[in-house]
Formats: structure tokens, C-alpha cells, sequence
């Protein structure tokens, strides 16, 4: 029966694709919905039974690929971690769907369109089902090429088919890693389902591995490459620079794939390897690292952007730094836990961003609004809900995953943990700066828009809001509720054998006993982001240019988003594009060609006008080149036989 | 129904549906009419008996099946030997199924010397079923060799502008491997006394002679896989020649200097080949990169599906020089998909080049608006070509790059760099013919796939995630071979080396 949750969206996903022209957009709409809602309600029923009853179960589907002792099959693999995700995914995707029929009304491939959010959620579903390694990568690559299609749906936009194509392959740097990973630990566990490598995992802890050249610790490489993978995915530092272009898609893409699903993968995956992990500190260390220097960096660059959906896009990608670094102090079930109240909060931000672009006829650029809390006030309302939570005041959603991994940080009392706790503290004043910015320009103030957009600005239909509502209640009470199950006392219960953490790692533990002024401090910069952001953009709305004027350099710095693009740009493409062009002409042609075919037929046609020549007609020629012929051939045979 | 001779039905049925076109006198219309029916008839009754090969095959054995064995030239110890084992009976088929896509696909495209025409695509076919039956050296050769005068014609007389020019360069570098390779049998018979292949994979060559065997060998499938530097005649030939020869010439030609490897090189000169990997290995990861890259800048789509064709013939010998199952098999299947994808590939250029007779890439843009079915059809197959998971394209790639893991990380990390470089080109080359706007006036009125042209993707369709998602077809069949060919090569190996320590 579980089998339904992953196939009900594939089987909707094809009947709209394959069928619109049979029956026409509505049907195709209804389709995919119900597929959804089916897929939503088998996966409520799995995360009682599977997680909350603790059983977890495996459901074999047949053989997929079987070379040597390599085996892998499709088969789905349900513990609390997959059920926990299956509500998040199947939830958030159904409100989407719905979300989308409204958002989307005005579009004419709409059956298009529901087809590949349906086809997204097949494969993110067989990602997080995956019980091994190789139907994870099949999962992985699948919501790739989703993402790919949903980024370039408006194929007429040459800006989202540049993105579409620099998701893809940025993704696949990453999947280059993922690759060389799952390699890796075939060879050194000689197999690549889940449950066998975690059994085995402790006893390979000690072994070795040489690669390129260099003698690893085995599991730390492999963890290594893994994580590349999760790295590209989730766009962490690095691999991000894909994500903000990413926001060409509509705007329900955008929420569902690229704040509340998608994205998370990296986090899933880490959370998922955590018996590999936790073999490898090295690893876990590097995971902190980047996962806080992401969150950092991309609240940094969320400051200064102007797009309304490019600063949830840095938001988003900060915030999944926040859960990296979770997960690099062993506190996988906070980051899971932000994962899932970051789900809700983050899709709602998007598509109230999408209520609002779509209120205000397609304007995306925050300086052309203002003012228009008024006029979709139940949007506006949607926002600040979003936003409170997003920035982790009490009592909504992101108050208690996000002090929580604030806290696990600083219980990890090591360098590493005190460098993400500060870096995280940090990134928290900056998210409260720019939501509350996001909220001020966009909807108070003076209207910046043209009378006639002013105009036609309108709530959106109950088919969009509704869907809004939901998520907003997920994003109120999903932290409340799941708190005693991810971080409280229940977790070990909870989660069973889902997730490992070695002896002495439990930092979650540790985070019930840190200093009062460790659980304030967040609280306090938040508060302080906000404030400042009531005085630069409300109260003193000249100050803003004053400062980016004042400090022009760091100012374009962060809007050029750290000039990471024109350097892969010119540190990768266009080296590439000229190697390729050089090897054509030189390689191939000058080189190759020149002295290979191309060079022997003239030779040879140069040898035949030589010989065409020889053939004087003259008799005495003829004969001096027989005689020359002959004393040659004396020669030979004299030289041969006095041997 | 072992009794029959099956393979040589299936090699010579196309030869006599040839005499049959051959001996038709008429109207040229009716000829040409004719010709194409009896062509399809042909080609679709060869394949529906080639299938029975399959279906009498026993996977459990490496021997070879269906074995026919007449004498020749008995005094010379020369005989018609036929048989397949799980690795050349993929390629029969193979073989069998692209020839009647050939045929349908040059319904319209092709209209002058149609009879002609169709001789030529089925003696080309029984050329390349014989070879890949054959179990006589010589009667391999004979095919072998046999197979570049149809093409050599099809591309020289129904290429484009400069085909005499890219027949010639095809000819000229085929022409050096094959003498060094005659020179090499002619070794192997005096050595031996006997074309019989599987009596020379026992006949175990001097370790020197090997080496050069090797060599000579290696000359002449190097330059049909192609492998880098020898691969210039390829765009050439692939831009050149009409659709369907583009189609049998990626589907199933270059594949022949990958099956050589596999049934000569490495079982009859296991020492040299040991010796030589790492040649090949360089070789290979050259061609990955620097075909991707060069394939990255091609502003003609048949040369930049030519050029990563390629790069997917370098994964092919890596994956084989591995002689781990992995790799092996990876490779094998790499070859399998590699020739449904690529040629379903060149049919899709096939499809816009009818339309507008240009493969400029800058001709085309925004055809998805006009074309969604055409854009749905190539996406999937761009989609195989970069190895997305559940095409066919994925597998062979994913077991090339772990058994060169198993064989070493570096060649593993260098190969898995045709995955980022193999979606750059793809996406690129999708993105600029099919997505876009549509601002081309002479685009306006262009029309989506024909019936007969989703008759001709749809099994290829079909073939594409069937190999993706259940591979085990294939694989099962071919992995007792396989491991046959492993451990002879491993045993060959001990022993050399047991040998080598008693001196």
C-alpha cells in the first residue's frame, strides 16, 4: 500500500502529460491533485504506523541493476526519517498543486505544468524511499531534470533556460562527487544497500582507501564525495551560485522545489549516512564549516537584493547551512526538525511572494511596491506569519528548530562548534534585517508601482489562499508540536534506528544545559535586525542609500553576491569554450588532420605529379634509371650474402 | 528448431532480399516503390528471426550457440564457422533492429537511386550480422572488412556537399588498420595453423608476439571505435552521410572495433593487453575530455552528437580494459544503449534536417512551440545520452565508472568529468534548437513528427527505459560470458606469471 505514496504522483504526473489532449486542462489539474492528496493521506497514515508506531518496513520491487556482486534494487525503505520527510514532502507538494491552479490560470500548457510537479514529487519521493545508494542517485538526478523543466517551463525566456541548463550541470558537479562516493564504498563495502553499509560501517572505521594518489581514511573520502553531492543539491558554498537564477521558474517552483524539497536533499542525505558520518569527524567538521559559512554568506548577500524572490532564494540557502552545520555537530533530528518547520515557512513566504507578484502583475522587484498591505491584507497577513517564523521568534515554527541548532553548535564545545554558534548567531540578526525589510518595502510605505498596476492589484482566489492558510498553520504549530519528537525527550523513541549518533556526540543533550545567555542571544539580535530594519526602511527611509553610498565597495560586493558567477565564468566556461574551440581547429584539424589523412593525400598527390614527371618519353632517362635500378639491386644481394 | 541454421539465416536473408530489389526491372517509380517494400519486409522478417536467437539462447553457458561449422578450405584448415555467445548475440541484435528504422526512416528522404539504396542497407546488414557471428578469423575479416564498402557507398553517393571528401578520409584511415590487421591473421595462422577463433583463444602466443599482434589489432579497431587521435574521420563522415547512415554508423559500426577488443584482443593476447591498458586508459580519458570540450563549441548538430559519441565510445574501453564485471559488462551495455541512443540521436537531426535542410544549430530555436511532440522525443533521448537514471544511458555509464574505480581512482575521477561536461553539451545543443522563441520565418510553418516517424522512435523509446529501469534483461544474459572472459583472462594472466617465476 505504501507503495502508492511514491507512484500515485508518477501515475497522475503521466495521465497529465501523456493525456492533456484527451481531456483538457481541468481534468488534468484534478488529476494530479487527487494523485497528491492520496499520495498525502497514505503518508499520514505511514508516519503513524512507520514512526510513530515503530515499524519500519522495506518493500522490495525488483531487481534493478545486478552486475557482479554489485546489486541494486527498486525497493522503498520506510523508517520515521523517510515518514518524517514523506509528510513534508507530500504535504508542502499537494499545497503546491493546489496552489498552482490559481497561480497558474493565465498559462497555456498548464497540464504541462502539473505534470512536472507531479513528476517532481515522484522522484524526490523515490529519493528519500531510496534503500540504497544507487536509487538515491536515480532519485537525486530526477528531481534534477524536474527541476531543469520547472526552471525553464517559460522556454521562451532565454534568462530561465540559461538558469534551467546551470542548475542542471552546477548539479551535476555535484552529482560528480555523489558518483565517485557511491563507487567508493562499494569497493570498500561491496555492496550499496543502506542497512548493509550501516551494519558494517562501524568495523571498516579504522580501514584506509587510496584515492588520487593519496592514502585516506576510508570512510572520511567516502563521506567527502558525499557530501559534494549534498553539497550541489542543497547550494552550499560553492555549488550555490544556481539557486538564485533558479527563481526564473513560477513562483509555486520556486516553493515547492527550491525552499521545501528539493534543496533539502543534502541535509536528507547527511542525515540518512549519519552511521557513515559519524565514523568520520573530519567529515562532520568540514560539514560545519560550510554549512555555517553558508548561512552566513548567504544572509549577507539577502541584505542588498531587491528581487522579492531572489532574497527568499538567499534566505533559503542560508538557512540550509543552518541545517548543515546541524548535522555537522551530530544533531541530524534538529536539522531534520529545521528542515521540516523551514518546509512550511519558507513555502508559505514563497507563495504569499507569489500572491503578491501575482496581485501586482508580474513585479518582482521589491522598489516598484509598497504600500499595499491595504489590498491583500490576507497575504500581508500570510508574510508576517511566514517571516516571524522564518526569523525564530517565539512561539512560532522557527523559534524552536532554529535556537536549537544555535544551541547544539554551541554545545559542541569545539572550535568548529563556537565558529558555526557565532556564525549563526550572526546570520540570525541579518535573516530578521532582511524579512523585515522584505515586509517593509513590500507592502508599506508610499506605492511605488504605476497608478495602473495600483489599480488591478486584488487578493488572490480562495484556490490560492487556502493553500496559504495551511502552510501557515504547519508554520505556526509544526515547531510546537514536534519539538518533544526531535529535540525533546521522546527522540530516542522516536526515531529508533533512523538515525545514529556515536558515544559522546549527543550535542542535543547538550544543548538542554547551555548557559542562559546562549538560548537569549538569538532572540536578542533578532529583535535588533528588526529594529534596525523599522528605522532604515520605514523611519529614516533616506538611510538605506546613504549606507550602500557610504560603503559602496562592500555594498556592490554583496549585491554582485560576492562576484562568484563572473568568477566561474571566467575561471571555468570560458576556458572550457576556448580549450574546446582550440582543440577543434588545432587538435583536430591542424594537428591531426594535418598530418594524418589530410597530410598523406597530399603527399601522395604530390608523389604522383613527381612520378607523372619522371615519365619523360626520353629513352636514355629510362635507361639511367634502370641502370641505377640494377647496381642497386647488385648491390643488395652482395651486401646480404657476405653476411 | 536447434537443428536450423540459424545464424546464417539471419546473416544471409537480407542478401537475398537484396538479389530480390536487384533483379526488379520497371519504372523507376514502381522500382523505387519496389525497393522500399521489400527492403522493410526484409529487414523487419530478419529481425523477427533474429529474435528467435534470443529466445533459444541459454544464458547459463558461455559456450558458443547455435553453432554451424562447415569445412572451407579444409586443406588450410579453414572452415565457415558461425556461433554466438552472450555478448555477440546483443550485437545481432542490435544490428537486426536499427536496419528496418533505417530503411523507414529513408522513406522520404531518400528519392534518387532508391533501389540502389536499399542493396546497399541490406548487404550492409548481412555484412554486419556475419561479422559478429563469425567464429573463423577469416570469415570475420571477410565481413569485417566487407561491411566499409556499403558504407564507404552510402556515404559517398547519398552524403551531402563534401561526402566524397569525408568517403575518402573514412577509407584512408579504415585502410591502414585493416593491413596491419591481415598481416597480424596471416601471423596468427602460421603460428597456429588454424582461423578457428576459439581453437586461437586456446592456441596461447608468445608473450613478444603478442605484443605486436596486439598492436596490429589494436590499429585496426582503435580507428573504428574511434578512439583519440584516430577519430577525425568521424564528424566528417557522421555530417556527411544521409540519416540512416549516421544511424548504423553510430548504432552499430563503431561498435565493431569495441566487440574486436572484446573477442580478439583481450582473450588471445591476455599479457599484451595487460600490458597495454594503460595505454588504452590514457587514450580514453583524452577522448572523454577533449571530445566533450570540442563538442561544447560544434555549431553543427551532427557533429556535436558525432563528437559525444566519442566521448561515449571512451567510456566503452575504459569500462573494457577494467577486465572487472563492472566494467565489462558496463562496457558492453555502454556499447548496446550507446547504439540505440546515439542513432535515435542522429534520427532526431534526421527529423529537422527533412524539414529545413540545414544542421546548423543557429537555424533552428524555439521549436517546442510547433514541434512539442518532436521536443519531447529528443528531450528523452538527451536525457539518455547524458546517463540520467532510468534511461539506458545511465547504466552502462554507472558500471564503466565503478569498475574503473575498482581498477583506479584516477581513471574513475578523470572519466566521471563526461558527466558534467556530457550534460553541458547536451543541455546547450537542447536549449538552442528547441527552447527559445520562435523568430525564424522559415520555422514558421515547420510540422511536428509523421506517424511514420513515431513509428520509427517508438520502439526505440521503449528500448531506452526498458534498458533504464530493468537492465537485468540484457545484463543476465551476457554476465556468464562475461565472467568467462574475466577469469580466462585472469588464468592466461597466472599462468604467464607461474612461467615467468620458473625461469
Amino acid at each position: 500500500m505504501y507503495a502508492a505514496i511514491v507512484f500515485l504522483p508518477l501515475l497522475g504526473s503521466l495521465i497529465a502529460g501523456f493525456g492533456n489532449r484527451a481531456i483538457g486542462d481541468r481534468p488534468a489539474q484534478l488529476v494530479t491533485c487527487a494523485g497528491m492528496f492520496g499520495a498525502l493521506a497514505l503518508s499520514i497514515i505511514a508516519f503513524f504506523d512507520v514512526a510513530l508506531g515503530g515499524n519500519p518496513i522495506t518493500i522490495e520491487l525488483f531487481t534493478w541493476i545486478s552486475s557482479g556482486s554489485m546489486e541494486a534494487s527498486w525497493a522503498l525503505k520506510f523508517d520515521t526519517l523517510t515518514a518524517v520527510m514523506l509528510i513534508v514532502v507530500t504535504g508542502v507538494s499537494t499545497m503546491v498543486h493546489v496552489y498552482s491552479i490559481g497561480y497558474m490560470s493565465h498559462d497555456a500548457s498548464k497540464p504541462r505544468f502539473m505534470a512536472y510537479l507531479s513528476l517532481f514529487t515522484f522522484a524526490m519521493l523515490m529519493l528519500v524511499t531510496a534503500d540504497n545508494l544507487v536509487q538515491m542517485f536515480f532519485g537525486w538526478e530526477g528531481v534534477g531534470l524536474a527541476s531543469y523543466l520547472l526552471i525553464g517551463f517559460w522556454f521562451h525566456k532565454p534568462s530561465a533556460n540559461a538558469a534551467a541548463m546551470k542548475a542542471f550541470v552546477v548539479n551535476r558537479v555535484g552529482d560528480f562527487g555523489f558518483a565517485l562516493g557511491i563507487f567508493g564504498t562499494y569497493l570498500l563495502f561491496d555492496t550499496v544497500v543502506l542497512d548493509d553499509i550501516f551494519a558494517a560501517a562501524p568495523e571498516k572505521a579504522g580501514m584506509t582507501l587510496e584515492f588520487l594518489g593519496m592514502e585516506w581514511h576510508a570512510l572520511t573520502i567516502l563521506c567527502m564525495l558525499l557530501f559534494i553531492g549534498a553539497m550541489g543539491k542543497s547550494a552550499q558554498l560553492g555549488l550555490h551560485t544556481w539557486l538564485p537564477d533558479a527563481m526564473e521558474g513560477p513562483t509555486p517552483v520556486s516553493a515547492l522545489i527550491h525552499a521545501a524539497t528539493m534543496v533539502t536533499a543534502g541535509v536528507f542525505m547527511v542525515a540518512r549516512l549519519s552511521p557513515m558520518m559519524e565514523f568520520s569527524p573530519d567529515t562532520l567538521m568540514v560539514i560545519t564549516i560550510v554549512g555555517a559559512t553558508t548561512a552566513f554568506f548567504a544572509a549577507t548577500v539577502g541584505l542588498c537584493q531587491n528581487d522579492i524572490k531572489r532574497v527568499i532564494a538567499y534566505s533559503t540557502c542560508s538557512q540550509l547551512g543552518y541545517m548543515f552545520f546541524a548535522c555537522g555537530v551530530s544533531a541530524y533530528s534538529a536539522a531534520i526538525f529545521h528542515l521540516m518547520t523551514h518546509a512550511f515557512f519558507k513555502a508559505l513566504l514563497f507563495l504569499g511572494a507569489g500572491s503578491v507578484i501575482h496581485a501586482m502583475s508580474d513585479e518582482q522587484d521589491m522598489r516598484n511596491m509598497g504600500g499595499t498591505w491595504k489590498h491583500i491584507k490576507l497575504t500581508y497577513i500570510m508574510m508576517w506569519i511566514g517571516s516571524w517564523a522564518l526569523v525564530g521568534l517565539p512561539p512560532f515554527s522557527g523559534f524552536f528548530s532554529k535556537d536549537l541548532i544555535i544551541e547544539v553548535a554551541y554545545a559542541r564545545h569545539t572550535g568548529v562548534g563556537d565558529y558555526a554558534f557565532w556564525l549563526g548567531v550572526g546570520a540570525a540578526f541579518m535573516t530578521a534585517f532582511y524579512s523585515w525589510r522584505l515586509l517593509i518595502m513590500t507592502f508599506h510605505g508610499t506605492p511605488r508601482a504605476s497608478k495602473e498596476v495600483m489599480s488591478h492589484i486584488h487578493e488572490s482566489p480562495p484556490v490560492m489562499t487556502v493553500p496559504l492558510i495551511v502552510l501557515a498553520i504547519g508554520a505556526v504549530f509544526a515547531g510546537w508540536l514536534g519539538y518533544q519528537y526531535f529535540g525533546g525527550d521522546l527522540r530516542d523513541q522516536f526515531w529508533g534506528a533512523a538515525i545514529f549518533v556515536a558515544e559522546g556526540n549527543d550535542t542535543i543533550e547538550g544543548a538542554h544545559h547551555v548557559p542562559t545567555w546562549v538560548k537569549l542571544l538569538p532572540i536578542v539580535v533578532t529583535v535588533a535586525g528588526i529594529g534596525l530594519a523599522y528605522v532604515m526602511y520605514m523611519f529614516l527611509p533616506g538611510l538605506p542609500a546613504k549606507v550602500a553610498s557610504t560603503f559602496r565597495p562592500i555594498y556592490l560586493f554583496l549585491l554582485n553576491k560576492w562576484y562568484f558567477d563572473e568568477l566561474y565564468d571566467y575561471i571555468f566556461i570560458r576556458p572550457a569554450m576556448k580549450l574546446g574551440r582550440l582543440f577543434w581547429k588545432s587538435g583536430d584539424g591542424a594537428i591531426i588532420d594535418g598530418f594524418g589523412p589530410d597530410g598523406v593525400s597530399l603527399l601522395t598527390k604530390l608523389a604522383a605529379v613527381r612520378t607523372g614527371k619522371m615519365q619523360s618519353g626520353y629513352v636514355y632517362h629510362y635507361a639511367f634509371a634502370m641502370m641505377i635500378g640494377v647496381v642497386a639491386i647488385i648491390s643488395w644481394y652482395m651486401l646480404m650474402s657476405g653476411k | 528448431m536447434s537443428d536450423w541454421p540459424l545464424l546464417s539465416l539471419v546473416t544471409f536473408l537480407p542478401l537475398a532480399g537484396a538479389l530480390f530489389i536487384a533483379l526488379t526491372r520497371g519504372e523507376e517509380e514502381q522500382v523505387a516503390k519496389n525497393a522500399r517494400y521489400v527492403a522493410l519486409w526484409t529487414s523487419l522478417i530478419t529481425f523477427v528471426v533474429s529474435l528467435l536467437i534470443w529466445a533459444g539462447f541459454d544464458p547459463t553457458t558461455a559456450d558458443f550457440q547455435f553453432v554451424e561449422k562447415r569445412d572451407w578450405l579444409p586443406d588450410w584448415g579453414i572452415g565457415y564457422h558461425m556461433g554466438v555467445d552472450g555478448i555477440s548475440m546483443w550485437f545481432v541484435l542490435l544490428s537486426t533492429l536499427l536496419t528496418p528504422i533505417c530503411i523507414l526512416s529513408s522513406w522520404e528522404a531518400v528519392q534518387k537511386r532508391v533501389k540502389e539504396y536499399m542493396i546497399a542497407f541490406l548487404v550492409l546488414e548481412t555484412l554486419m550480422v556475419g561479422m559478429f557471428c563469425a567464429l573463423d578469423i577469416l570469415v570475420f575479416y571477410i565481413f569485417f572488412e566487407g561491411v566499409l564498402i556499403p558504407m564507404f557507398l552510402i556515404i559517398g553517393v547519398w552524403g551531402g556537399a563534401r561526402r566524397v571528401y569525408a568517403a575518402f578520409k573514412f577509407f584512408l584511415y579504415t585502410l591502414l588498420g585493416s593491413v596491419l590487421m591481415l598481416i597480424a591473421i596471416l601471423t596468427m595462422y602460421l603460428q597456429a595453423g588454424t582461423t578457428d577463433i576459439p581453437a586461437l583463444m586456446a592456441a596461447g602466443f608468445s608473450t613478444e608476439l603478442q605484443t605486436w599482434l596486439w598492436l596490429a589489432f589494436f590499429a585496426s579497431f582503435a580507428v573504428k571505435v574511434p578512439m583519440w587521435p584516430v577519430h577525425t574521420w568521424l564528424p566528417d563522415a557522421h555530417v556527411e552521410a544521409p540519416t540512416a547512415g549516421s544511424v548504423i554508423l553510430a548504432g552499430v559500426l563503431l561498435k565493431m572495433g569495441g566487440y574486436g577488443f572484446l573477442r580478439f584482443s583481450i582473450p588471445m593476447f591476455p599479457e599484451a593487453t595487460e600490458y597495454f591498458a594503460p595505454l588504452v586508459f590514457a587514450l580514453s580519458i583524452v577522448a572523454v575530455i577533449y571530445t566533450s570540450l570540442v563538442a561544447l563549441v560544434q555549431e553543427d548538430m551532427k557533429k556535436l552528437i558525432a563528437y559525444s559519441s566519442i566521448a561515449h565510445m571512451g567510456f566503452v574501453t575504459i569500462g573494457m580494459f577494467t577486465l572487472n564485471t563492472q566494467g565489462v559488462e558496463g562496457s558492453i551495455f555502454q556499447m548496446l544503449s550507446h547504439g540505440v541512443v546515439s542513432g535515435a540521436l542522429f534520427l532526431c537531426v534526421g527529423v529537422v534536417y527533412d524539414r529545413m535542410h540545414t544542421r546548423e544549430i543557429s537555424a533552428y530555436g524555439g521549436l517546442v512551440e510547433r514541434m512539442p511532440r518532436y521536443a519531447l522525443v529528443f528531450m528523452i533521448f538527451t536525457m539518455a545520452s547524458v546517463g540520467l537514471p532510468a534511461t539506458a544511458g545511465f547504466v552502462g555509464e554507472f558500471l564503466i565508472l565503478m569498475g574503473a574505480f575498482e581498477e583506479s581512482t584516477w581513471l574513475a575521477a578523470f572519466a566521471a568529468t563526461g558527466l558534467i561536461l556530457g550534460a553541458a553539451y547536451m543541455l546547450y545543443l537542447y536549449r538552442r534548437i528547441i527552447f527559445g522563441v520562435m523568430d525564424k520565418e522559415a520555422l514558421k510553418q515547420i510540422l511536428d513528427l509523421s506517424p511514420r516517424e513515431i513509428v520509427i522512435f517508438a520502439p526505440l523509446i521503449i528500448l531506452t527505459f526498458w534498458m533504464g529501469i530493468y537492465p537485468s534483461t540484457f545484463l543476465d544474459i551476457m554476465s556468464v560470458s562475461v565472467d568467462h572472459l574475466i577469469s580466462n583472462y585472469k588464468v592466461a594472466l597466472g599462468d604467464a606469471g607461474v612461467a615467468v617465476a620458473a625461469r
